[in-house]
């Protein structure tokens, strides 16, 4: 009997995109430097994060055409996003043939209580989580792949690092909880008990977890793969910095060879002026997008 | 008899789903990041991964010369999905590096982009039987469109080459990484041992 869209097949691609880089880009061209570059996938977008926040407004899925015209560039897998909760716009990506949907906090939510129920669809998605709760709530709605939010459109890292601290640590707790503990642990956390009682007994994730929000370096994406992330997303980081191709392939090349200092040293070298950077506390609470969804 | 050591190239893709295949065959399986570690296997894995990627990191740090010495020698490799698209001599279309190890001509993501991926029931000759067929994970795969005569097609689906040998170089377009199923590591295992042997 022959299958499409099982979770087999979902979870699949994600793992063919481990120890990767997925970058974000809003024309063709930037397309093709990303996948010149050793990207795994790209992820179509109007706008990069660090813009969407600069322009303000709702920010929505992109054109189809931007993302046709981005899909018909390159031969990597072509991801893009929806607003949280707007399964029509994942209808419509859908139809279109992209590979993977990143429901994500970067546009301006459609739902303020309901995420999408991902397992009426045959294409994959991907959700962001900023702890172990969140992670396994989207997992049990069908997300196929899970990415630490950090904060996106910062070119700061450091939420990115608290992210994927978070979890791991949670994930550790969880391995040396005793049984009886886990239904009240799965309570507190507001997650599957199934999913809970899985992470306890795997010590990991059960869909790939790659970092993403605010990784503007070799050395930030070397140090997200040390902390435990299967691979990077870099949004603004590339096409904001002032060499995107120089700056791309390095970031390819320290995702890959995280655990050797010489190499990172030596792909950090020349790459011109990173993105400016905010910090975090400038941005003031209530503007963080890492706060939208649950 | 010694456990035989199986490196499986660790630059991008689906390498840990290999590693513990290996393992649960009973042999040795190392994550190979540098070309100097493939001197301590006695056979090698290319993992599905994105095969743009995989090939530009290759030749960035010099695994193609090296590789192509090893298989001259006799080394066993398999490549499965971004593998085997490494492992052809030919792509129907691109011009992304390759190592250009068999005589097959790939057609890359062939059975569409990621809605079309799928899994089904595969007849792989020489390993399964009808009673017991192999559920074959085909994620944005590629088929293989033409073989030299010296190549053994293994397995079809929907009448496309999806699975292949020559000598002791195994392609297939699917994952065995990705199932419980491990009579495909097992088969190639069984090339490296008989390599072994002598």
């Amino acid at each position: 009997m022959v299958e499409k869209g099982t979770l087999r097949v979902k979870t699949g691609l994600a793992e063919m995109l481990k120890g990767g880089v997925i970058m974000d880009v809003t024309t063709p061209e930037q397309a093709k430097i990303a996948e010149e570059a050793g990207a795994v996938a790209v992820m179509a977008l109007e706008r990069v994060p660090a813009d969407i926040r600069a322009a303000g407004g709702v920010a929505r899925m992109a054109d189809p055409s931007v993302i046709e015209a981005i899909m018909e560039a390159v031969t990597i897998p072509v991801m893009a996003k929806v607003r949280i909760g707007h399964f029509v716009e994942a209808q419509i990506l859908e139809a279109l043939g992209v590979d993977y949907i990143d429901e994500s906090e970067v546009l301006t939510p459609a739902d303020e209580k309901h995420h999408i129920d991902k397992w009426q669809f045959n294409v994959p998605f991907v959700c962001g989580a900023i702890n172990l709760g969140e992670a396994l709530r989207r997992i049990g709605e069908g997300a196929a792949m899970i990415r630490t939010k950090g904060e996106a459109g910062t070119g700061n890292v450091v939420e990115a690092v608290r992210h994927m601290r978070t979890i791991n640590e949670e994930i550790r707790r969880l391995t040396v909880t005793p049984k009886e503990e886990l239904m009240s642990v799965a309570k507190e956390m507001g997650a599957p008990y199934d999913l809970v009682c899985w992470v306890a007994e795997n010590g990991r994730l059960p869909v790939v977890n790659f970092s993403a929000g605010g990784i503007a370096t070799p050395a930030d994406a070397a140090l997200m793969m040390q902390l435990g992330a299967d691979g990077v997303f870099v949004g603004s980081g590339i096409f904001k910095s002032e060499d995107p191709a120089a700056r791309a392939r390095a970031i390819v090349l320290a995702t890959t060879h995280f655990n050797d200092a010489k190499i990172l040293a030596e792909v950090s070298r020349g790459l011109g002026k990173a993105m400016a950077g905010k910090e975090i506390s400038e941005i003031g609470r209530e503007n963080l997008i890492q706060f939208r969804g649950w | 008899m010694k456990k035989p050591t199986i490196g499986v190239i660790a630059l991008q893709g689906a390498v840990r789903e290999h590693l513990q295949m290996i393992e649960r065959c009973g042999a040795r399986g190392i994550p190979v990041k540098y070309p100097p570690e493939l001197h301590l296997c006695q056979g090698l894995i290319i993992p599905g991964g994105e095969s743009t990627t995989i090939g530009k990191l290759m030749t960035t740090y010099g695994f193609p010369e090296e590789i192509r010495s090893l298989v001259e020698a006799g080394m066993p490799v398999f490549g499965t999905c971004a593998g085997l698209i490494m492992m052809a001599k030919r792509l129907v279309e691109g011009d992304q590096p390759i190592l250009g190890l068999m005589d097959i001509t790939v057609r890359r993501n062939a059975f569409g982009r990621q809605v079309d991926s799928f899994e089904a029931d595969l007849l792989v000759r020489e390993i399964t039987d009808e009673e017991k067929p192999f559920r074959a994970v085909f994620i944005r795969a590629p088929w293989i469109e033409w073989v030299d005569p010296r190549v053994r097609v293994l397995a079809e689906f929907d009448g496309r080459a999806v699975m292949a040998v020559q000598g002791r170089l195994l392609v297939s377009a699917f994952h065995p990484e990705l199932t419980g199923d491990d009579r495909i590591h097992r088969f190639f295992l069984r090339m490296v041992e008989e390599k072994v042997a002598g």
